[in-house]
């Protein structure tokens, strides 16, 4: 085990209220600590000295709640493929190194303190549309709805997302298209979520674009940033599904009447 | 109707709406700017296939065709400037405190610059019409551009080509706004299939070589028109 001396470089803000970088050294960080583990350390050692300690998001620790944040370095969660903030590791830097430590900026995600923004934007996203509405109690028989492998494992694909915010981080248009593909694809593409497929797909883009998240410019640094490797080919489904919605929005029959008559 | 024309105004006030005009638009340029560069190609088949083209452009549809066209063009690049600057400012607003370090990881300096690029290549657009089109600011409406074509007086599309790229500051231009376009096209042509839903993992790569090859296409086959008259004085 080695040390290593660092120079921070981390954005402090109280909400509502212009924010600035602060320099922290962090001198003596072991190398196997995680980059949570480190800014418990420099918190720590910020409460000892009397001075306010750097706030942010983090809970499970181990890369599957999506709570833990932070632009590290220009890259949301770091420099490391497809992990979280809290599978990052120090050793994965040099002694010397300067890190610059941000919170995930976008309008939709206001900062609430320093590195923790608001991210329920997501949640009044997944309220438009992400879920099946069903009878709930005793389950069907788990063979009664046959779903093709392939089919299976991509509606797994999109649903490993953990609504971390990264791609609207990553995203030189803080745009949530990642996101919001994952969450309709996922349903969309099976047969319990077909039925009300057109209504999520209107409804989940239109708060969206409600929530104030810009534009997809093609670029795929979502995918690029996502620690959950989810492909932007669910942006291209999403495209076509909302596509095809809004035809039949348009030109379609009016609900009364696709309802079945009176 | 009504019902119809708010689900169209819904469209387009969409995100992916919006988008989808960009793509549609987009592709029709496309047609187009391979279809102008084939057509312009045939300076190279000699003074007579040119203008013989021209005169075909001109009396298509008995002198509408040419006026569809440019009506639909006119159309198109309307549309896709309207939706693209409009995007583009829901673009920056949606990130109003810049980060201190941002990096991009996979994304092409090309994808980065296409509302300049495109912007450009508006400039470009008029200076190109009042060049050719308008003939504004030289005499390529006089006589000495008529010509007698199978009997016929036509427009000398060949002469006002070669006198219009032995000015230099005008082939110089040229040259510029096609390496912009060359940009444009390398992030727009495989774009517009994912923005359309079309692209798939296995087509996507496909697409992406399309696009460059295509822009490459369009650059060099209109570099070597203004090129071949201007350094190397072909037709003078």
């Amino acid at each position: 085990m080695s040390q290593l001396n660092l120079h921070l470089k981390v954005w402090r803000q109280n909400a509502g209220q212009p924010g600035h970088f602060q320099d922290i050294e962090a001198p003596d960080i072991p190398d196997h600590a995680s980059f949570l583990e480190m800014m418990d350390i420099v918190n720590e050692r910020l409460i000892a000295k009397g001075q306010d300690p750097v706030a942010f998001d983090h809970d499970c620790r181990e890369g599957i709640c999506g709570m833990c944040s932070m632009q590290i370095n220009g890259v949301p969660h770091g420099p490391e493929k497809a992990t979280t903030t809290c599978q990052l590791h120090m050793r994965k830097f040099r002694t010397g190194d300067t890190i610059w430590i941000e919170p995930f900026r976008a309008k939709a995600f206001p900062v609430i303190k320093d590195l923790v923004v608001d991210r329920s934007a997501f949640d009044r996203i997944q309220r438009a549309g992400g879920f099946i509405t069903v009878r709930t109690g005793s389950p069907q028989d788990a063979n009664a709805l046959p779903i093709g492998k392939e089919v299976a494992d991509a509606a797994m694909d999109a649903a490993a997302c953990i609504g971390c915010g990264a791609c609207v981080a990553a995203c030189k248009n803080a745009s949530a298209m990642l996101f919001v593909s994952a969450k309709a694809g996922q349903l969309n593409t099976l047969p319990q979520g077909k039925p009300e497929k057109d209504r999520r797909t209107l409804g989940m883009v239109r708060q969206m674009d409600k929530e104030g998240f810009g534009n997809c410019t093609n670029q795929y640094e979502c995918e690029a940033a996502c620690p959950k490797e989810i492909s932007v080919r669910w942006i291209t489904k999403l495209n076509r599904d909302y596509a095809v919605a809004i035809v039949k929005e348009a030109l379609g029959n009016s609900p009364k009447v696709a309802g079945g008559g009176d | 109707m009504s019902a119809v024309f708010d689900s169209f105004s819904r469209f387009y006030a969409s995100s992916i709406g919006k988008k989808i005009l960009v793509a549609l638009t987009g592709l029709i340029l496309i047609g187009f700017v391979f279809g102008h560069l084939v057509g312009n190609l045939l300076i190279f088949a000699g003074q007579d296939a040119i203008n013989e083209y021209g005169h075909l452009l001109q009396t298509a549809l008995h002198g509408s065709g040419v006026w569809i066209a440019r009506v639909g063009l006119l159309l198109a690049v309307l549309v896709h400037i309207v939706a693209t600057v409009s995007l583009t400012k829901q673009n920056n607003a949606a990130r109003p405190d810049k980060y201190g370090q941002h990096k991009a990881q996979v994304s092409s300096k090309s994808s980065h610059t296409m509302i300049w690029s495109g912007l450009t290549i508006l400039a470009f657009i008029i200076y190109h019409l009042l060049h050719y089109t308008v003939r504004i600011g030289n005499d390529f409406d006089k006589d000495a551009y008529k010509i007698d074509l199978h009997g016929e007086k036509v427009h000398n599309v060949y002469k006002m080509v070669v006198d219009g790229f032995s000015w230099a500051p005008a082939s110089i231009f040229y040259l510029i706004a096609m390496a912009l376009l060359c940009s444009h096209l390398s992030h727009g042509f495989s774009s517009l299939f994912q923005t359309l839903g079309i692209s798939t993992d296995k087509s996507e790569p496909l697409f992406k070589k399309a696009g460059y090859a295509f822009a490459g296409l369009i650059f060099v086959g209109n570099a070597a028109i203004v090129l071949s008259i201007w350094l190397l004085g072909y037709g003078r």
